[in-house]
């Protein structure tokens, strides 16, 4: 019995029966076989219960994580799952590749990107992880192993790209990666002064930028509802010698979990009103090293300790551009109206290309990320209002972030729900699978 | 950081990977011998994908000493030269598993004390021959002080650090260097599922290793915190010892 193993927002907690550990290919199929229902987990950074299973076991892919092949030539890398996109770039990076997508932190598997078919800042030109993965190897537990690629296996391949890890174990996974000669990336903020004038800014961005995102406050209100700061950027296209500096290390990392206080409605509040008027000027512009554009928060490590013992919850939805800016100001003032507290929101404007995945989250549209310290019933509540909006749209809330949707109405917003149960392994289960099938 | 030619024997143990992977990135040679096939050929790919620039592989179960000629025979000929060598093959089981086989115990003393004094004592005049070189075996804390939790593999380790110890002072003045490797608790494969105090990342102390190989050091403590622990851990007078239990 373990409970030390949690998920990034430390909500909801999880006593699992035990965790195997492997490190080599043989070891796997023994791990999947001898426990009753297991999940694989990877570095345990998606936020809710998806990569948890209560009362059932893990597989703790982060030791199976050698790279078996890469081409300096072609970019093209073959690795174990359990590889973390921090290792990767670690190696790919000095030969000029980077990532074709990544998330808010490197300290993800190539598993658990795939199983969760991860979106970047580049979402409008390039879509999700998954559209970049030439192949990979899946593991069943009947021993079976199938190379699963969009001609081979196809139905695999998209029921297990978005799959939360129910199809199998992926073994190894071949990515496609993106050629780049300097670590740095030209970026500019530009303040904008509601949440129209955000959206306005990052269509006008998104032709000549292959980055865009916008971080907004929803704490602000009246016709500043929304008001916040586009970062756009690029990398740097003339070779500066910057492929080979070593990577910075984590500055600090938080050792214990803060008070409660500490990360309320008013401090967070101050954060935010600072936050916003520490630009002076309404565009400023700078070259950045990948880590400060890509992996701010990595920076601390453990931060999501900051939001104390109760831990915190992530809310990622996405609506349909047609009204696309009302609905989401709706949703921010039934935040609003719950007194939700958030730092900074996310805002994002997801491009057309279609992802493999039958399970995969990101569809055309906005899409909005928040985080919120677990402050209980009235969280909660506020919460199902905004499921119950992204709904009435056609939207979708994001299975990675989440810890506490009506399980219908997440199968409703999946239109490919029932090709996909098929394709679940019968030993894989996960605490987010079966709550959502029992509420 | 210079590449450099490697020979690393338990290939496929964790401690040892950890260090290869830090010389791959600086297009280092590398001849690797390891028992399992499928595992010796995914380290020997890691290694080419994170930049060695030559990787071959031998089989070989290290408990067999009359194999041991001819994995020197076979480093000392596919590098040409050869810049380090790592001795790493080691095995642990609990001690309440084997307090009533000695057969086990005896199992325990082959693998990580015979046959590691065995390869020592071959590379050590293949490298004399050589005229230069690095000779690294990895041993323990356990080696230190015989304890009732770890007591074979500890007898084994020790048997190692003694022999290292004077292989260094034979050594020394033909310009070959003999580092012996004590890591405390490391969080890899061998100690999964034990509660260890002070347990400390594969990665940590492989750079440790690196570092003191670099530096010629003679003796390492990986974390350096173990050199104080195991002072005072033998200065405790045996009566004592035994009383406390540890």
């Amino acid at each position: 019995m373990d409970s030390s193993i949690t998920s990034w927002g430390r909500y909801p907690k999880a006593v699992h029966v035990s965790s195997a550990c492997p490190e080599w290919n043989s070891q796997l199929i023994d791990d999947l076989q001898r426990r009753d229902t297991i999940l694989p987990y990877g570095l345990g950074r998606s936020y809710g219960d998806v990569c948890l299973n209560d009362g059932a076991s893990l597989i703790r892919m982060h030791r199976y994580a050698h790279i078996l092949l890469f081409d300096r030539t072609t970019g093209v890398l073959r690795a174990e799952s359990g590889l973390s996109i921090a290792e990767m770039l670690s190696v790919t990076v000095p030969a000029g590749w980077f990532t074709p997508v990544t998330p808010g932190t490197k300290f993800v598997t190539l598993g658990g990107a795939v199983a969760n078919d991860v979106h970047g800042k580049n979402h409008h030109k390039v879509g999700t992880f998954g559209r970049h993965v030439r192949a990979f190897e899946l593991l069943r537990s009947d021993g079976t192993r199938h190379v699963c690629s969009l001609t081979q296996n196809s139905e695999l391949f998209r029921a297990t790209i978005g799959g939360m890890g129910l199809t199998g174990i992926i073994t190894w996974v071949e990515l496609q990666l993106t050629p780049i000669v300097s670590r740095m990336i030209e970026e500019q903020s530009i303040k904008a002064r509601s949440l129209q004038e955000v959206v306005e800014l990052t269509e006008a961005a998104d032709t000549d930028w292959d980055y865009t995102v916008s971080w907004v406050d929803v704490m602000a209100s009246g016709d500043s509802l929304g008001k916040g700061i586009l970062l756009r950027g690029r990398f740097a296209t003339t070779p500066d010698g910057t492929l080979q500096k070593p990577h910075p290390k984590p500055l600090l990392s938080i050792p214990v979990d803060g008070p409660q206080w500490l990360l309320s409605n008013p401090t967070i509040r101050v954060f935010n009103t600072v936050w916003y008027n520490k630009q002076i000027g309404r565009e400023h512009q700078r070259m950045v090293d990948i880590e400060p554009f890509f992996y701010p928060l990595d920076a601390i490590g453990n931060w999501n300790r900051l939001y104390g013992k109760r831990g915190m919850l992530q809310y990622q939805c996405v609506v349909p551009m047609h009204d696309g800016v009302a609905t989401m100001k709706s949703i921010i003032r039934e935040l609003q109206r719950g007194s939700v507290a958030s730092f900074l929101a996310v805002v994002k404007k997801f491009g057309n290309h279609e992802s493999p995945g039958l399970m995969s989250f990101p569809q055309p549209g906005l899409t909005l990320t928040l985080d919120m310290p677990n402050s209980g019933r009235r969280l909660f509540n506020a919460l199902d209002r905004c499921d119950e909006i992204v709904a009435s749209v056609g939207g979708r809330v994001y299975a990675a972030k989440d810890a506490r949707i009506r399980g219908d109405r997440f199968i409703s917003m999946y239109q490919n729900y029932n090709d996909f149960v098929k394709f679940i392994d019968p030993r894989c289960s996960s605490s987010f699978w079966r709550r959502i099938h029992s509420t | 950081m210079q590449s450099k030619s490697i020979a690393i024997i338990g290939a496929t143990s964790a401690i040892a990977h950890g260090v290869a992977k830090l010389y791959a990135t600086s297009n280092s040679r590398f001849a690797l011998v390891a028992r399992n096939a499928q595992n010796l050929e995914v380290v020997a790919s890691d290694l080419r994908s994170r930049g060695a620039s030559h990787v071959s592989t031998l089989l070989a179960d290290l408990k067999d000493v009359t194999r041991h000629d001819e994995i020197v025979r076979y480093a000392m000929a596919d590098l040409g030269r050869v810049d380090i060598v790592i001795l790493a093959h080691g095995l642990l089981k609990d001690q309440t598993e084997i307090d009533h086989d000695a057969e086990a115990t005896l199992d325990i003393f082959e693998v990580n004390a015979t046959s590691m004094i065995s390869l020592a004592h071959r590379f050590g005049c293949a490298l004399e021959k050589q005229g230069s070189g690095s000779l690294v075996g990895l041993s323990s804390v356990a080696g230190e002080r015989g304890r009732r939790a770890i007591y074979a593999y500890g007898a084994a380790k020790s048997a190692v650090t003694e022999f290292l110890s004077g292989m260094r002072g034979r050594y020394l003045p033909l310009g070959i260097n003999v580092l012996t490797v004590k890591p405390g608790p490391v969080d890899t494969p061998m100690t999964a599922g034990r509660t260890l105090p002070l347990m400390a990342s594969v990665d940590t102390v492989a750079k440790d290793i690196v570092k003191a190989i670099e530096q010629r050091k003679h003796v390492l403590y990986t974390p350096g915190i173990w050199r104080v622990i195991m002072a005072m851990m033998r200065a405790i007078p045996e009566a004592l010892f035994q009383k406390m239990k540890i």
